[in-house]
């Protein structure tokens, strides 16, 4: 049997997602039986140049996680895209953006200037700001391009799947590995994920809602039974694709929404927000959600409708 | 640098939005927050599919609309009115049309003068036949005119009428922009492009039908109930008439006589409550209260709350024993509005109907001390039963009249006035009792403080009404009331002075002008002037009346005998328990509110539900009568139909999506969503009889599983996108 060939690749992203590739545990093992791992830059030194040298096509399957902020990571979401047959978006960051989308509240220069000036542990009284080159003695040093905005990776290239998750699940990474290995795929364009919300996994029992105040989970005595939003908590499951098999109101903390939107839902912010809007019994119930981009577009900011906000020069 | 939000309105809207309440949201506008779930941006924009579904090896497919779109292509017929010169005037319609007809589906683009006119209308039935049309879109006035009208045009034509699509350039386009008429012609283009880009995406829908139980309720058994039993039943329907009190009657039967005639309010009302008590139709439930309604049009559910008399109905033929027995004799009568006493086992007024004792519970000796029982051993008939207990009954109608009447204003909420404070300050209605043959005094007006005929009497008119501390609105009938009052005591005593202080005579009625010269004739004088106070002289009781008299630009003070209030009608206190068991809307004023004020008046909001009388704001007998034959008439309809047909315009929960968070249950005022008990995961279900296409749910529901049919996410997306291009 021909062996695959496997290649893993984080755009911006935090590293989760690697861990959560190696959080399969021995069964990274039968992954390695199945496939060749021709690119990890998070685990094997193979050069960019290395990967431009392959074939178009060459590559069975690449999980590409990680949102799309610089030059470098739009120029490798292009190249993996010609070498591999198969491109997966893989976790939130490669699917809506996830937290670092939210960069996309702000823009290149209000990045740095908070980033290499005011932040509290910052000493920098020349102002220096990264460079995308500079010529020493020992040559020309370059560093990737940072761009206004962040893209997700079907922003940037055509994806063929999308598993998302903050990070992905491991059974469902192991459930789409196994179609792989079994050419079980479905159609282009699905998402690797089941076709539910958060709260058809959730045990929490759910009642008539409405809302006259709302809570922070840190003023919530939760009573573990029943669903937060009839606890006053604002909850993203309802709006969330399953698949983490509610992993977090399972252990008394309410969906901040990392799987992205439910099957019917295209932004999953606005979903909530008329959800909350609609079963609040006052304006003040509205005001009381604290940082409401923080809370309703945690993961999709950048593949909302919204998806930033407007730069005028 | 200046960084704004774009697209955060479109995103934030449902929540202004949401807080309004379902009837006054536009569904139009309702369903524009559902941009926030266009699949447009998203989807080509993104570069990013849409519809991701999974092979069923992973779990199981999404069907999104659960039903098939059709075949054919679509055949887009446009019709541009000029609404004779409404719109024509400021829209170029020529323009309008040249650019409708560039677009790919459209096959067929006019204007026409009238299109809601007969040649009009044909003019869409031939371009149907002729150019083989398969969705019409009017460009016209607001669909809430003629969206009927044109609906049945495509029905004649073999169409489903629900492939039509009014996009409105009258009120929301050239009556707005008058004065701009390039930028009119621009929008109206971007108008009818929408329509466009929804009409490509209707769908047939077929409304409804349901099954209507011939009988109908009727809540409240004064004049205005009274009536409309009578004529429900006569036309053939089994009515149910629920009084609250132990007769009906209502606030009619306490009248001695009637504006402007001089009839004898009981000698006229009375026959009519006979009328009841005998028609077969007719089942009388006095002295019981609705306590809950449920259903919809056709197919309603009213628990009926039969109280207590302790008297067997079926027993008691009225002989009056146990009142003459009863030890108990000084219980101020609320028909008499406590001028007078009655027994603790009483008939409200001699001509009650039905005809049948109650014994009053918390006045009865052996109820509160356990002794007497003088009326259960004298009864000849053995009537009296202390074991009698509330009986519950459900019937089943197919549409309800209210006829809850009104509250009588509480003088009291207007202390300066000496209401309850000095005892010859009365009421209209006071006064109508005190005057009345069968009343406390039979019939002789004299003053409660020490029985003495009155020779000076002060009429107060606007008590608690046209007040801005109390209620706004004019209640209507009193001043016909004081002026038929004033004439009385002038009829009683002629040498007596009578006053009239008034802010406004309105005197608006079929003969009441002329009544109102005859009583000034009579010598009664009228005063133009607000009373600011009332004292009373401690060693008399006699009054004194502080008042502005405008016409003289004076304030005066005058001593009156007596002074009779005209407090002002109110809607009933328990008015709100119907309106929340109906789920109907009350006007500003806290009156059942109608339909349309002037195009449907006795109807509501709620199909199968009509108003009358007093109910829907105050109004004279004259008017109580012609609204509720008005109102049975309306509610004879459907029972006569045998058949109500809903429109198809409503939620529809795909249950692959939704994820039984019952939000929308917890959003929908008609109750007409809620979680299906029958399905293990309880996912909602719409009753698409109570369902009215508000769109609520819609909007509420965070899984987005809900649709409207005639409003689909995908068609008000394409709209929505056609709103923002630029037309050219």
């Amino acid at each position: 049997m021909n062996k695959l060939k496997f290649a893993f690749y984080w755009g911006a992203s935090c590293g989760g997602c690697e861990i959560a590739v190696l959080d399969i545990n021995e069964k990274i093992l039968e992954v390695i039986t199945l496939a060749d791992i021709v690119f990890w830059p998070v685990a094997m030194d193979v050069k960019y140049k290395e990967v431009e040298a392959m074939a178009d096509n060459s590559i069975d399957v690449c999980f590409f996680n990680g949102a799309v902020r610089t030059d470098e990571q739009e120029h490798m979401a292009k190249l993996l895209r010609k070498k591999a047959k198969t491109l997966v978006a893989f976790g939130s960051c490669a699917c809506d953006g996830c937290v670092i989308g939210l960069g996309n509240l702000w823009d290149k220069e209000t990045i740095f200037e908070r980033a290499y000036i005011e932040t509290p542990s910052t000493k920098n009284p020349n102002a220096v700001y990264p460079k995308t080159s500079i010529t020493t003695k020992e040559g020309k040093l370059t560093l990737p391009r940072f761009y206004d905005t962040v893209k997700t990776l079907g922003q940037t290239v055509d994806v063929d799947y999308f598993l998302s998750g903050c990070p992905p699940p491991v059974p469902l990474i192991l459930q789409a590995v196994e179609a792989i290995s079994k050419n079980e795929l479905p159609p282009k364009g699905s998402i690797l994920m089941p076709s539910k919300s958060v709260c058809d996994e959730c045990p929490r029992e759910k009642k008539d809602k409405k809302l006259d105040k709302l809570k922070r989970i840190y003023e919530l005595q939760d009573d573990q039974e029943s669903c937060f939003w009839d606890q006053g908590v604002i909850c993203m499951g309802p709006a969330t694709r399953a698949g983490c098999e509610a992993q977090c109101p399972k252990v008394n903390m309410p969906c901040t929404g990392c799987d992205g939107p439910s099957p019917g839902v295209v932004d999953q912010g606005a979903a909530i927000i008329s959800a909350l809007a609609s079963i609040a019994t006052n304006d003040e119930v509205i005001n009381q959600a604290v940082d409401p981009i923080g809370t309703f577009y945690k993961y999709s900011l950048a593949n909302s409708i919204l998806r930033r906000r407007v730069i005028k020069k | 640098m200046q960084i704004v939000w774009t697209s955060t309105l479109h995103s934030y809207m449902p929540i202004f939005v949401s807080f309004l309440h379902p009837l006054q949201q536009s569904q139009f506008l309702f369903y524009c927050c559902l941009i926030s779930l266009s699949s447009l941006h998203a989807g080509k924009a993104l570069n990013r599919p849409i519809l991701r579904f999974q092979s069923s090896s992973w779990v199981r497919t999404v069907s999104r609309t659960g039903k098939s779109r059709g075949p054919e292509e679509p055949r887009i017929g446009v019709f541009i009115c000029h609404c004779g010169s409404n719109i024509a005037d400021i829209v170029d319609v020529k323009e309008v049309v040249d650019f409708a007809s560039k677009f790919p589906n459209v096959v067929f683009a006019v204007d026409e003068r009238y299109v809601c006119s007969e040649p009009g209308q044909a003019l869409i039935r031939e371009n149907i036949r002729k150019h083989k049309l398969n969705r019409v879109i009017v460009a016209s006035c607001s669909p809430r005119m003629h969206e009927t009208t044109f609906r049945k045009a495509l029905e004649a034509e073999g169409l489903n009428p629900f492939l039509l699509e009014i996009t409105n350039l009258r009120e929301q386009c050239s009556w707005v922009h008058m004065h701009e008429p390039r930028k009119a012609t621009q929008k109206a283009k971007v108008l009818v492009a929408s329509a466009i880009a929804k009409a490509t995406l209707l769908e047939p829908l077929t409304p409804m039908k349901f099954s209507v139980t011939p009988a109908a309720l009727v809540i409240g058994g004064g004049i205005a109930g009274i009536q409309a039993s009578l004529d429900l039943a006569n036309i053939g329907f089994k009515v149910h008439l629920v009084e609250k009190t132990p007769s009906i009657g209502g606030h009619m039967a306490q009248l001695d006589k009637t504006f402007p005639t001089l009839d004898c309010s009981a000698c006229i009302l009375t026959p009519k409550m006979v009328d009841v008590s005998r028609h077969p139709n007719i089942t009388l439930w006095s002295y019981s209260e609705v306590e809950s309604i449920s259903g919809f049009i056709g197919n309603f559910k009213a628990t009926i709350v039969e109280k207590a008399r302790y008297i067997n109905k079926s027993l008691c033929t009225g002989c009056g024993t146990c009142a003459s027995k009863c030890p108990v004799k000084t219980i101020p009568n609320e028909f008499d509005l406590g001028l007078g006493t009655r027994s603790v086992a009483y008939i409200p007024f001699p001509q009650a109907v039905p005809l049948i004792y109650t014994i009053d519970k918390e006045n009865c000796l052996y109820f509160t001390k356990g002794v007497c029982r003088v009326c259960e051993k004298t009864c000849p008939f053995k009537a009296v039963d202390f074991n009698q207990q509330d009986k519950k009954v459900e019937i089943e109608v197919g549409t309800i009249v209210i006829a809850t009447g009104y509250d009588l204003f509480d003088a009291n909420r207007k202390p300066e006035y000496g209401y309850k404070q000095y005892k010859n300050v009365l009421t209209n209605l006071e006064f109508e009792r005190l005057i009345s043959a069968a009343g406390p005094t039979g019939g002789q007006l004299v003053r409660p403080s020490d029985g003495r005929a009155p020779k000076k009497i002060a009429f107060v008119q606007c008590i608690g009404s046209r007040d801005i501390l109390t209620n706004p609105y004019c209640s209507r009938v009193c001043c016909m009331a004081s002026v038929k009052q004033a004439h009385q005591a002038k009829e009683k005593y002629p040498d007596a002075k009578v006053f009239v202080f008034y802010i406004d005579l309105r005197t608006f009625g079929k003969g009441y002008e002329e009544f109102l010269w005859r009583v000034q004739e009579e010598g009664v004088n009228l005063v133009r002037g607000k009373v600011a106070e009332i004292y009373r002289k401690p060693k008399d009781e006699n009054l004194t009346v502080l008042f502005e008299d405008t016409l003289l630009g004076q304030t005066r003070e005058m001593d009156f005998d007596m002074v009779i209030l005209a407090a002002g009608l109110e809607p009933r206190v328990d008015a709100q328990q119907i309106q929340k068991a109906l789920k109907l809307s009350m006007s500003p004023d806290s009156f059942f509110l109608e339909a349309h004020p002037k195009l449907r008046p006795v109807e509501t909001h709620i199909a199968g539900v009509y108003l009358c009388g007093c109910a829907q704001g105050p109004k004279d007998i004259p008017d109580v009568v012609a609204q509720a034959s008005a109102a049975a008439s309306q509610a004879s309809i459907p029972l006569i139909q045998g058949e109500v047909v809903s429109e198809p315009t409503i939620a529809y929960v795909d249950k692959e999506l939704c994820c039984s968070c019952k939000i929308c249950e917890s959003v929908c005022v008609y109750d007409a969503i809620e979680a299906d008990e029958t399905d293990e995961e309880k996912r909602a279900k719409v009753n698409e009889a109570l369902c009215v296409g508000c769109g609520s749910c819609a909007a509420a529901c965070p899984a987005r599983a809900i649709t409207m049919y005639g409003f689909t996410k995908e068609q008000i997306s394409k709209q929505l996108a056609a709103l923002l291009t630029e037309p050219t």
